[in-house]
């Protein structure tokens, strides 16, 4: 069969299969819509909490990125799973116990304040759109260059897709659709990573085969090899990094905190029976989430290794088949700098900015671009780190179901990821905003219905920032971590460890964190991005890094006002009191 | 009758500070793990760590990319483990 034809039955497949899901678990209540009724057994939630996070970034684009930065790649992988320690020990059995809905939920009561509910909605709204318009853009790629699909029709044909699901199914439905996702997403990752760590070392897992041999007869190890190759042409040595050892520290905690901050990774643990479900359930999510994140800085490593020697020094005529085809996608441009016609890599940049091709072709058959060529380099590929994962299946001459199956994988980790950030603002929107701020009476019934109608507005939402991705996005959506841990992490945090932390501390605390955090990001990002070096941040540290200062300042606003302040009512320390002890959870409830 | 309930209560009041003081002092033991297998043999001291090889990876690295994932594992399930022997103790399991 065609790769084509493979690729729309993969994909109408898993989409049926979604859908099936959907109509199988509708839900009944609030409280099947917010937490699945708090049944979930704690692996399956872990599974349904590993597709949740693994967004279209973490299986498109991350063993991209950690192939170009090499070492520096380490903060995304410890930060990104480092989270899930602080979530087990520190915070998700204790909300479990808690046992309400919502993020905002535990503020709003802890700190016996709308005023901190409505503070806490802002936090998460704002961080989770900013997220969520990632994800969107992300369906509407992976429609694009697997399906020769429009962006556009791809992200509405995604869009209808979660709405079925996402609005029938509330959380329910979200959490077994996420199971399958996720059995998806795995299983599309992993067999092209097995291939091509078999290919390169002779060894099939790849955790072992980046510390493996090279099969080349040379004796080197992956890294090793990838050391030389790299230094012979200018780059830094791929075990090296080029970040500072302050910033790498500041990311990699940011990124951690961040995790253990976003709401709609800690919604996850309130879906399990009990508390101790919910420490259980941590654990099994880190596990099917590191299975991913062991993967991918080898096949970072192996692509990189691999690209590099059949790119450099090939002429251009004898390139390989993917590396045509890819960039007919737009991922990869040549600029016969010296007119030989044969490609050469260094280290810098072919040319600034993403490639504009022209309609001409060059004197060897390769698309011509537009943009100036970087002087300063004689650099001569042009190419977009999503490729290391895209083209991996070609590169190691995989069939075409695997192909498929990546496809499928894409949309899967993209669609599990939007669905749960949906659930989270259309929560907060029926339950934080309107039956515990603003309508109070508002019926059981009446609350279901907003939940829908609020989820179905956000994803109107969502698919048009991803059709038209206004250009902050794009710059901010890293951010989303930084910001979750200036604001949420302390003020929860705080909440079950200090007895004495009250409203004005935590509400100061969130807000001062939260300003200090977006106005260092948005003046380096949106503001004055010219501006943006290592020379002018603060301590060093860049704005990915900045939330981890963001953090401290929270804190330590939070304890001073405490401090001088008065300490929180009885029926509040009786409340944490509880909160502590894992006995008596029962389900969760509306207040 | 009276004081009867008095005394239970400060008991089960001892009972769940003793418990939360365990639970306390278990977390700050391995959310030092925690920190010294990430940021410290991942970051601070990984050029150190790089003259040792872990098979083909330098040990920096390889805390870094993979060793520090696998560690975050093992100290969930084992604060998991541990925990449940705590409660069942204090008789404060779920």
């Amino acid at each position: 069969m065609a790769t084509q034809t493979l690729i729309y039955l993969f994909v109408g497949l898993s989409f049926a299969l979604y859908i099936g899901i959907a109509l199988w678990s509708r839900a009944g209540s609030t409280s099947d819509f917010y937490v699945a009724g708090g049944g979930v057994n704690p692996v399956v939630n872990g599974m349904a909490t590993a597709a949740d996070w693994m967004s279209a970034a973490s299986f498109i684009s991350m063993a991209g990125l950690i192939a170009f930065l090499g070492y520096d790649g380490s903060v995304y992988l410890m930060g990104w799973t480092g989270g899930y320690v602080m979530l087990a020990l520190l915070l998700a059995p204790y909300l479990r116990k808690f046992g309400q809905f919502t993020v905002p939920d535990f503020i709003g009561t802890r700190y016996y304040s709308k005023a901190a509910r409505v503070v806490a909605v802002i936090c998460l709204i704002f961080i989770s759109f900013t997220y969520i318009a990632g994800q969107m853009r992300g369906v509407g790629i992976v429609f694009s260059r697997f399906l020769d699909v429009q962006i556009t029709l791809g992200i509405v044909i995604g869009m209808g897709i979660v709405f079925i699901y996402a609005v029938l199914g509330g959380m329910k439905g979200i959490t077994y659709t996420q199971v399958a996702q996720y059995c998806v997403l795995i299983f599309a990752y992993m067999v092209p990573a097995f291939f091509i760590s078999f290919l390169i070392t002779g060894n099939p897992v790849p955790q072992l085969g980046l510390g493996s041999q090279v099969n080349d007869g040379s004796g080197l190890y992956v890294l090793q090899k990838l050391d030389l190759v790299l230094q012979d042409l200018g780059f830094a040595a791929y075990t090296d990094g080029s970040k500072s050892i302050i910033d790498v520290f500041c990311i990699t905690l940011a990124l951690m905190v961040g995790t253990a901050g976003l709401p709609h990774v800690i919604v996850r643990f309130f879906t399990v029976p009990k508390a101790s479900d919910a420490r259980k359930s941590a654990g099994w999510a880190l596990v099917f989430i590191a299975l991913l994140y062991t993967t991918a800085p080898a096949v970072g490593a192996f692509a990189r290794l691999n690209f590099v020697e059949t790119v450099d020094g090939t002429p251009y005529d004898e390139a390989p088949e993917w590396f045509t085809n890819w960039e007919r996608n737009d991922l990869i441009a040549f600029q016969d700098k010296n007119a030989d016609g044969v490609m050469q890599l260094s280290a810098g940049t072919a040319f600034t900015g993403a490639p504009e091709y022209s309609e001409d072709t060059g004197p060897s058959g390769e698309r011509l671009v537009t943009n100036a060529p970087d002087p300063a380099s004689a650099n001569e590929v042009y190419v977009d780190q999503d490729i290391m994962v895209l083209a991996n299946p070609e590169i190691a001459k995989l069939p075409g179901w695997v192909i498929a199956l990546v496809a499928a994988g894409g949309l899967a980790a993209a669609l599990s990821t939007a669905a749960g950030l949906l659930l989270v603002i259309s929560s907060s929107v029926s339950h934080d905003l309107l039956k515990s701020t603003f309508r109070p009476n508002i019926s059981e019934k009446g609350e279901l219905l907003a939940a829908r109608l609020a989820a179905t507005a956000a994803i109107v939402v969502a698919g048009y920032l991803g059709i038209y991705p206004p250009g902050w996005v794009a710059q901010v959506v890293a951010f989303a971590f930084g910001l979750a841990a200036a604001s949420l992490f302390p003020a929860i945090f705080l909440g079950i460890f200090s007895k004495r932390m009250n409203k004005e501390g935590a509400i100061a605390g969130m807000v001062s964190g939260l300003l200090f955090t977006f106005a260092y990001i948005a003046y380096f990002k949106l503001a004055n991005p010219a501006a943006n070096i290592e020379a002018n941040w603060l301590f060093g540290i860049s704005p990915e890094g900045i939330g981890v200062v963001g953090m401290v300042i929270n804190f330590a606003v939070a304890v001073a006002v405490a401090k001088l302040t008065t300490a929180p009512p009885a029926h509040v320390r009786k409340l944490v009191d509880s909160i502590r002890v894992p006995r008596g959870a029962g389900e969760a409830r509306g207040h | 009758m009276e004081e009867d309930e008095a005394a239970r209560e400060a008991e089960v009041r001892e009972r769940h500070e003793a418990y939360w003081r365990e639970n306390v002092r278990l977390l700050i033991t391995l959310m030092s793990i925690w920190f010294i297998c990430s940021f410290g043999a991942g970051i601070l001291f990984r050029r150190f760590l790089d003259q040792f090889m872990i098979g083909g990876y330098p040990l920096g690295f390889w805390f870094a990319q993979q060793g520090s994932i696998y560690i975050f594992i093992g100290l969930i399930f084992f604060y998991v483990w541990k925990m449940r022997r705590i409660e069942r103790k204090y008789d404060l399991d779920d």
